[in-house]
C-alpha cells in the first residue's frame, strides 16, 4: 500500500509555530514603514507554517491521489482528454513567453504579437472562419462572448427583439447557461428520434424573436448533423445566426470547416482539441471565430500586422473586453505549438483516428451495453446503459467499477437526453491495446453486474477514499477547515 | 507516424475489420460530400520537436522580458518572488492533467488542494468563504456585481474610478449585456470622493470600490461601507494585491459582503497578462448564490474524510439557464499554485512580502524626490504609487528599457477618465510606479537614477 492511500492531512494540520518554507532575502533598504493608525490588519489569518520539505511531500502526495491523463485512459465524452504533450509546457515556460509584462508596450513584445496573430490565422483556416479573436478565458466564456456578439449584431441593424436562442435538449449545459449571461432567453427543442435536430421543432420555434441557434456538430451524442446546410438555411431565412459550439471539433480537423456548414460564430476549446492541459479545472481557453459580417463586434483586443510591426486593435463595434488583457497567453503558446507539430496531415489524422478508435469501442461494447443510436459515430458515442442488469445496478455503479479496474470513468448522465448515459470518447492518443483493454474492464463488469450487483454496487474498493457521500457535503456545508 | 498518435496502419487496419469498413474515409460518409474538404489544410508542415523549439526560441526571443529586465511595471499584474516548490509542484501530470474533479474518488488531491485554497483565501479575506476560482480578477469582479444585483433585484451597480480599468471595463461589457446600470463616482487628489457621488448610490444594489485603488492608495473602506449601506446596497471590494489582505485592515469590519481579485501575484507568471487566477470570497449569505466550483468536506463510504464538489445546484451542469453563472472551467491548476505558495509562505511570509514592498516603494520614492520627482497625490500608498517625472512618461521608458528597466505605465489616458483634471503639461509627465519585494537597491537606486539624470 502507498502513503498516499491512507494519507489524509489537510496542510494546516501540519502547521507548527514559527516554522518557514521561503526565506526571503534580508530588506536592504533602510526604511521602515508603519501603517497608519486605523488602517492595519487587526486579526490573523489561518495560514500554514510549514517547512520545504513538509509541504513537498504533502502536495506529492495528495498529488498520488489524483487520477491523471498520464496515469491511463480518460475516455471522458465531451471532454477530448487526449495526450498533453510535454515539450509544450517547456515551450509555454521560456522567459521570453512566461516573463513578459502586458503593459509592457507592443514594441518589446513583438514575438508575443506575432505569435497570437499566426495563431489567429490557423484557428481561421482550421475553422474557414475569416477572423478570431483569443480573448475568451474557456470555452463558456467563448459561448457567452460569441451571443453578445449575436446580440450586438442584431441590435445594429436595428432589429431589437431577438433575445431568444434555440438550443436542443441534448446540447451542453453550459450553452443555456451562457444565454442567460448574455442577456438572452432559451427555447429547448427537442431532438428526433434519431438524436438529431428535429427540423419540424426547429421550424415551430423560429421567429422575428430569435437571435439565433447553438448547436454541437458532430452533437453531443456523437452524430454527425447531416442536415446541417438545411438547418443553416432555414435560421438564416429566419434572420437568426448559428452558433458553432467547438467542443467536439476534434472529429472533424481538416475533414470539414464549420464555415461551409453555415455557422456564423463558434468557439474552440483550445484545452480539448488542440492538446493543452485541462490543469484539473482550467485555466483553458476559449477563442471565437466569425464570418466577416461580424467582425466588428469582436471583444477587444485583436491582433492586427501592418507593413512592418504587429499590434493590437479594437474592432469598430467591439462588444467590449469579457475578462483582462488579450487572453490566456500561455495556453495560447501551448496549442499554437501542437499545430506547429502536427501539421495540416497530423491534425487530420488525429481526427481520423480519434472517430475509429470510437467507432471500433462501440463495436466492442454494443451488446452487453444498450446503444441508443446506431449507426456510425464520430469522436465519441453514448450508450444507455447496461442492457440487463440484477440487483438495481445502475450506470454510476459501473463508472465506479472501472476505477477499480484503472480507468477513468466515462462521463455519466450526460447528454439528458438518455436516461443512463455513458458518454465515452476515447481520443486518438490511446492505443489499441489501451482501448482493448478498456473493452475487457467494461464487458467484464457488465458480468458482474448479473453476478456479483454488490460488487459494483460498493465500488470503487481499490481508491484511496470510497463512494463519497454528496449529501452530507450538501446538508450542513463544510467550505473551509474549521480547526475546532 | 505522429508521435502523439500512438494506431499506426497495422492497428488501423485491424480496426477497420472489426468494424467492418473498407477504409478511414468510410467513417465519414455521413457528412455530405459537399461539405467534406477535398484538399489539405493550408498549414505550415509539421515539424519535429527541436524544429518547433528552435522555432519558437526565435519567437520568444523578439520579447523583453523580466529575466533580463528589472520591472517597475504594475497596474495589476505583477513581478514577484516565485518560490521554486511551486513550479515543481505544479508540474506533477497528476494535477495538470487531470480534468475537474467529477469522480471524487480518484480527485482526491485536486479537491483537497481546493479545500485548501478555498481555507487560505477565506481566512485571508476574512470572509465566510471562497470558492474554487474565477478566470481572472476582472471577470470574478463582474460576477460578483451580477451576484448582488440578482440578490438585490436592483439593476444598478455604482463603481469606484479608481477601480483597475480592466476591471471596469469587464464589468461594464457583463453589465450592457444583463441591463445593468454603471455610475461612476470619480477619484479627487487620488481617492473615491464619495462628495462628489450624487445620486449614484442611490438605487445601487452594490458598490465596487478597489483596495488599493488603481494609483495604489489606500481607501479608506469604512466610508465605502457607510456610503453604500445608507442606500442599503452591498459593498464589493475588489484587489489586485492580495498580499496587501495581510495588512490592510480587514474590509469585512466596514461591511464587505464580498471580496474578489487577482491572485496572480501568489504565484504566477506574468504570461502577457494570462491565465491569471480570479478569486472570489463572500459572507454566508452568498454560499448558493455565487457562481462556480466550491469543494466541500464530506465522509466516504469507508466513514473517513473527504472533499467533493458541492451545491452543485448552482451550476449549468444542473440547473442550464438557471444557473448562477455559466462558468465551468476555471483556474484550478493556478489555485493550486497559490495555494503551494501561501502554504510556503505563511501569513508571516505573505505580510514580509507585502512591508517589503513598501520600505522598498519608499525607498524608490525618496530617490525619485530627491531628483525633483515628486508624488502625483501625496496619499498613503501600498506599494505602487504615481509620481510627475521630469519628463514625457512615454519617452522615459524607451530611454529605461535601453538602460535594462522596465519602466511605470504612463497615466497619460488613464487620469481623466477617473475624474482627475490633471493639466496636459503634467499629464503627459505622470507614471504608475510598482515596487514589489523582488526588486534589489541597486535596481532601485539605478532605476532612480535613469529617471533622475534627465531634466
Amino acid at each position: 500500500m502507498r502513503n498516499a492511500d491512507t494519507y489524509s492531512k489537510l496542510v494546516f494540520e501540519l502547521s507548527g509555530e514559527g516554522k518557514r518554507g521561503y526565506v526571503l532575502p534580508s530588506l536592504d533598504v533602510d526604511i521602515e514603514v508603519k501603517i497608519p493608525e486605523g488602517m492595519a490588519r487587526q486579526g490573523s489569518a489561518l495560514l500554514p507554517s510549514i517547512s520545504e520539505p513538509e509541504l513537498v511531500r504533502h502536495y506529492t502526495l495528495l498529488s498520488q491521489r489524483n487520477y491523471g491523463l498520464d496515469s491511463g485512459m480518460y475516455p471522458l465524452g465531451s471532454c477530448t482528454m487526449k495526450y498533453n504533450p510535454k515539450v509544450n509546457e517547456d515551450v509555454a515556460a521560456m522567459a521570453g513567453f512566461s516573463k513578459i509584462h502586458p503593459l509592457q508596450g507592443q514594441d518589446s513584445t513583438q514575438g508575443a504579437l506575432e505569435l497570437l496573430y499566426s495563431l489567429q490565422c490557423m484557428l481561421c483556416e482550421i475553422t474557414g472562419m475569416d477572423k478570431f479573436s483569443l480573448h475568451p478565458a474557456a470555452g463558456a466564456h467563448g459561448e457567452m462572448c460569441g451571443l453578445m456578439m449575436m446580440k450586438a449584431y442584431h441590435e445594429d441593424r436595428g432589429d431589437f427583439s431577438r433575445n431568444k436562442v434555440i438550443v436542443p435538449d441534448s446540447s451542453h449545459g453550459t450553452n443555456p447557461a451562457s444565454a442567460t449571461s448574455a442577456g438572452l432567453e432559451i427555447i429547448s427543442i427537442k431532438s428526433a428520434p434519431d438524436g438529431t435536430v428535429d427540423i419540424d421543432a426547429l421550424k415551430s420555434v423560429l421567429s422575428d424573436n430569435v437571435a439565433g441557434l447553438m448547436l454541437t456538430n458532430p452533437n453531443t451524442l456523437g452524430l454527425f448533423e447531416a442536415q446541417i446546410t438545411t438547418i443553416s438555411r432555414l435560421v438564416h431565412d429566419a434572420g437568426g445566426l448559428l452558433y458553432y459550439d467547438g467542443a467536439n471539433m476534434n472529429a472533424i480537423m481538416g475533414i470539414a470547416k464549420p464555415a461551409h456548414m453555415g455557422f456564423d460564430v463558434l468557439h474552440l476549446n483550445l484545452h480539448k482539441t488542440f492538446s493543452t492541459p485541462h490543469g484539473g479545472g482550467g485555466p483553458g481557453s476559449g477563442p471565437i471565430g466569425v464570418v466577416k459580417s461580424l467582425e466588428k463586434f469582436l471583444p477587444s483586443p485583436v491582433v492586427e500586422k501592418t507593413l512592418d510591426a504587429f499590434e493590437f486593435a479594437t474592432p469598430e463595434k467591439s462588444i467590449g473586453k469579457i475578462r483582462a488583457f488579450a487572453g490566456n497567453f500561455n495556453v495560447l503558446v501551448k496549442a499554437y505549438c501542437y499545430i506547429l507539430t502536427m501539421g495540416a496531415i497530423g491534425l487530420k489524422l488525429a481526427s481520423e483516428i480519434a472517430v475509429l478508435n470510437a467507432n471500433y469501442l462501440k463495436e466492442r461494447l454494443k451488446g452487453p451495453y444498450k446503444l441508443p443510436y446506431e449507426g456510425i459515430c464520430m469522436h465519441e458515442f453514448v450508450l444507455d446503459g447496461l442492457e440487463q442488469t440484477a440487483g438495481g445496478v445502475k450506470t454510476l455503479d459501473v463508472a465506479k467499477r472501472l476505477i477499480d479496474y484503472g480507468f477513468h470513468p466515462p462521463t455519466v448522465y450526460f447528454p439528458l437526453i438518455v436516461e443512463n448515459a455513458i458518454m465515452i470518447e476515447p481520443t486518438e492518443t490511446e492505443s489499441l491495446a489501451e482501448i482493448d483493454a478498456f473493452a475487457d474492464a467494461m464487458l467484464a463488469i457488465a458480468k458482474e453486474a448479473l453476478s456479483d450487483p454488490e460488487l459494483l454496487k460498493g465500488a470503487p474498493h481499490t481508491s484511496p477514499v470510497g463512494r463519497v457521500d454528496e449529501l452530507v457535503a450538501l446538508k450542513k456545508p463544510v467550505l473551509k477547515y474549521n480547526p475546532d | 507516424m505522429d508521435p502523439y498518435i500512438p494506431n499506426g496502419p497495422e492497428q488501423v487496419e485491424k480496426m477497420l475489420k472489426f468494424i467492418g469498413m473498407g477504409s478511414v474515409e468510410e467513417l465519414y460518409k455521413q457528412i455530405p460530400e459537399g461539405l467534406r474538404l477535398s484538399g489539405d489544410l493550408s498549414l505550415p508542415d509539421a515539424m519535429p520537436e527541436a524544429t518547433m523549439v528552435r522555432e519558437l526560441s526565435a519567437i520568444s526571443a523578439k520579447n523583453a522580458n523580466t529575466d533580463q529586465l528589472a520591472c517597475f511595471l504594475g497596474a495589476g499584474v505583477y513581478d514577484r518572488l516565485v518560490p521554486s516548490v511551486v513550479s515543481h509542484i505544479a508540474g506533477r501530470s497528476e494535477y495538470y492533467t487531470a480534468y475537474t474533479p467529477y469522480q471524487p474518488e480518484i480527485a482526491q488531491g485536486t479537491l483537497q488542494c481546493i479545500f485548501e485554497f478555498q481555507t487560505m483565501i477565506a481566512e485571508l479575506a476574512g470572509m465566510d468563504f471562497a470558492n474554487a476560482s474565477m478566470y481572472d480578477g476582472a471577470s470574478a469582479c463582474a460576477e460578483a456585481a451580477i451576484m448582488a444585483v440578482r440578490n438585490k433585484k436592483r439593476f444598478k451597480i455604482a463603481i469606484s474610478e479608481g477601480l483597475n480599468p480592466e476591471f471596469s471595463s469587464v464589468l461594464e461589457t457583463y453589465a450592457r449585456f444583463n441591463g445593468i446600470t454603471v455610475a461612476r463616482i470619480p477619484l479627487r487628489g487620488g481617492l473615491t470622493d464619495y462628495s462628489a457621488a450624487g445620486d449614484s448610490l442611490e438605487g445601487a444594489s452594490a458598490l465596487v470600490v478597489s483596495q488599493p485603488n488603481f494609483l495604489g492608495a489606500i481607501e479608506d473602506i469604512d466610508e465605502a461601507g457607510r456610503a453604500i449601506k445608507a442606500h442599503s446596497g452591498q459593498l464589493i471590494v475588489a484587489t489586485t494585491n492580495p498580499h496587501s489582505l495581510a495588512v490592510l485592515k480587514e474590509v469585512s469590519l466596514a461591511g464587505a459582503d464580498i471580496l474578489v481579485g487577482d491572485a496572480q501575484p501568489f504565484g504566477m507568471d506574468l504570461s502577457y497578462g494570462g491565465a491569471h487566477l480570479g478569486f472570489m470570497a463572500a459572507t454566508a449569505d452568498f454560499m448558493r448564490k455565487a457562481p462556480g466550483r466550491i469543494a466541500g468536506q464530506t465522509v466516504d463510504s469507508r466513514g473517513n474524510r473527504a472533499y467533493v464538489l458541492t451545491l452543485q445546484a448552482r451550476e449549468q451542469h444542473i440547473r442550464r439557464e438557471k444557473a448562477t453563472s455559466n462558468i465551468c472551467t476555471n483556474a484550478a491548476h493556478n489555485a493550486l499554485k497559490a495555494t503551494v505558495y501561501m502554504s510556503a509562505l505563511g501569513f508571516e511570509g505573505i505580510k514580509d512580502v507585502c512591508m517589503q514592498s513598501m520600505s522598498k516603494a519608499r525607498h524608490l520614492q525618496q530617490q525619485l524626490s530627491a531628483y525633483g520627482i515628486k508624488l502625483l497625490y501625496d496619499i498613503p500608498y501600498v506599494d505602487e504609487f504615481a509620481v510627475v517625472l521630469n519628463e514625457d512618461a512615454i519617452s522615459a521608458n524607451k530611454r529605461l528599457l535601453e538602460k535594462g528597466y522596465i519602466g511605470g505605465l504612463p497615466l497619460k489616458e488613464y487620469l481623466a477618465p477617473m475624474g482627475l483634471n490633471v493639466n496636459g503639461d503634467v499629464l503627459d509627465r505622470a507614471m504608475l510606479i510598482a515596487v514589489t519585494e523582488k526588486r534589489t537597491r541597486q535596481e532601485i537606486d539605478g532605476f532612480a537614477q535613469c529617471l533622475g539624470e534627465i531634466s
